[in-house]
């Protein structure tokens, strides 16, 4: 059966106030079966107040060939780190 | 009028045996579900009535004030001495036998705990409470079952509309009151299922319907479990779900 169904990721925000976040994927049929099962699957021990599905196919992703020029470029700009910039004393804890 | 605590304790052994038998029949597709998330979801779901006997029947043992735990009554009493209706405890055929059951009986089931939610026994209403927003959730899974099966493939509808066919002569015996029940219902402490077979029926057919099945036409009906007459189906599971404490009598773990 599971080789017919779509493959969906769920997010879920364990408290209010927080972020979602990636918790697993699992297979359903459609975006409001992939929910119940999230709820099954979970939250089993009240881990969540909100649960997200979204279809996978439906995620680009940075991939692994990407590293060199997504991200190299950015170790030779010191400057865009704060810490970078010493403050002046009478600034103390920023 | 005051209603003895054994007619109180023998009602919550009623829907306690409910309970029991439909969890372990849910929790038999435990590893055999058609896919791995319906599997989990299946078995949460054995669990809620597995919780749920725990609670009935612990009230139960409470009156009894005989020494009696909810084991006593899960596992040591015999196919004759079960009280629940006899549709939990058929065998549960294929997926969506299974399924169609549920359904019928969360149907059931909300309505019936929604109404016991205002008994004027506390511990019965509280137990109502909790089984109230576990059944919401088990009709909104079956339901949608009912509508993918029914709704589905030429195979799928097929397997539906027996299982269907075959659970009807089943669910009357969901709305039949004996004088215990009704004598609880008159003290306002049991329900009234009579009263809620027309609006099952209003729900039920509306689903049918829209799953493309046909209602069935309600020619047949059985019943006897809440006397103890079962199927044949209940000595063979209280055999398994029964055999570690017939074993070793008052084994821990």
């Amino acid at each position: 059966m599971s080789e017919h169904m779509k493959l969906y990721e769920v997010f879920i925000r364990s408290r209010r106030g927080l972020d979602h976040k990636h918790v697993g994927s699992l297979h359903a049929e459609d975006p409001q079966q992939a929910l119940e099962y999230a709820r099954d699957i979970y939250t089993r021990r009240s881990e969540g107040v909100s649960i997200w599905v979204v279809n996978s196919s439906d995620i680009t992703a940075s991939q692994e060939g990407d590293c060199e020029s997504f991200y190299d470029p950015h170790d030779d700009k010191p400057y865009r780190h704060a810490t970078h910039y010493q403050l002046p004393e009478a600034v103390n804890n920023m | 009028m005051t209603v003895s605590k054994d007619t109180i304790k023998r009602y919550s052994i009623r829907l306690g045996d409910d309970a029991v038998v439909l969890g372990h029949r849910l929790s038999e597709w435990c590893s055999s579900g058609p896919f791995l998330e319906e599997d989990l979801a299946l078995t949460n779901v054995a669990l809620d009535f597995i919780g749920r006997a725990r609670m009935f029947y612990g009230y139960a043992a409470e009156l009894a004030d005989d020494g009696s735990t909810e084991d006593t009554y899960a596992y040591t009493r015999d196919n004759r001495e079960f009280t629940n209706l006899l549709i939990h405890e058929l065998k549960n055929g294929d997926f969506a036998f299974t399924m169609a059951r549920q359904y019928f009986i969360d149907v059931y089931s909300l309505a019936y705990m929604e109404a016991l939610q205002n008994s004027s026994d506390e511990t019965l209403a509280a137990v109502a409470d909790k089984a109230v927003k576990e059944s919401r959730y088990h009709l909104r899974r079956s339901h949608d079952w009912m509508l993918r099966l029914g709704d589905g493939t030429e195979e799928s509808r097929s397997r539906m509309q027996r299982a269907v066919d075959d659970l009807w002569g089943y669910t009357p015996e969901m709305f039949e009151m004996d004088a215990l029940e009704q004598e609880l219902a008159d003290a306002g402490i049991g329900v009234d299922a009579a009263a809620l077979r027309d609006d099952w029926e209003q729900t039920v057919h509306a689903t049918l319907v829209e799953a493309t099945l046909e209602v069935p036409e309600g020619d047949w009906a059985v019943n006897g479990g809440r006397q103890g007459m079962h199927t044949e189906a209940l000595g063979h599971m209280l055999s398994d779900m029964q055999f570690v404490q017939r074993a070793y009598p008052g084994l821990q773990w």
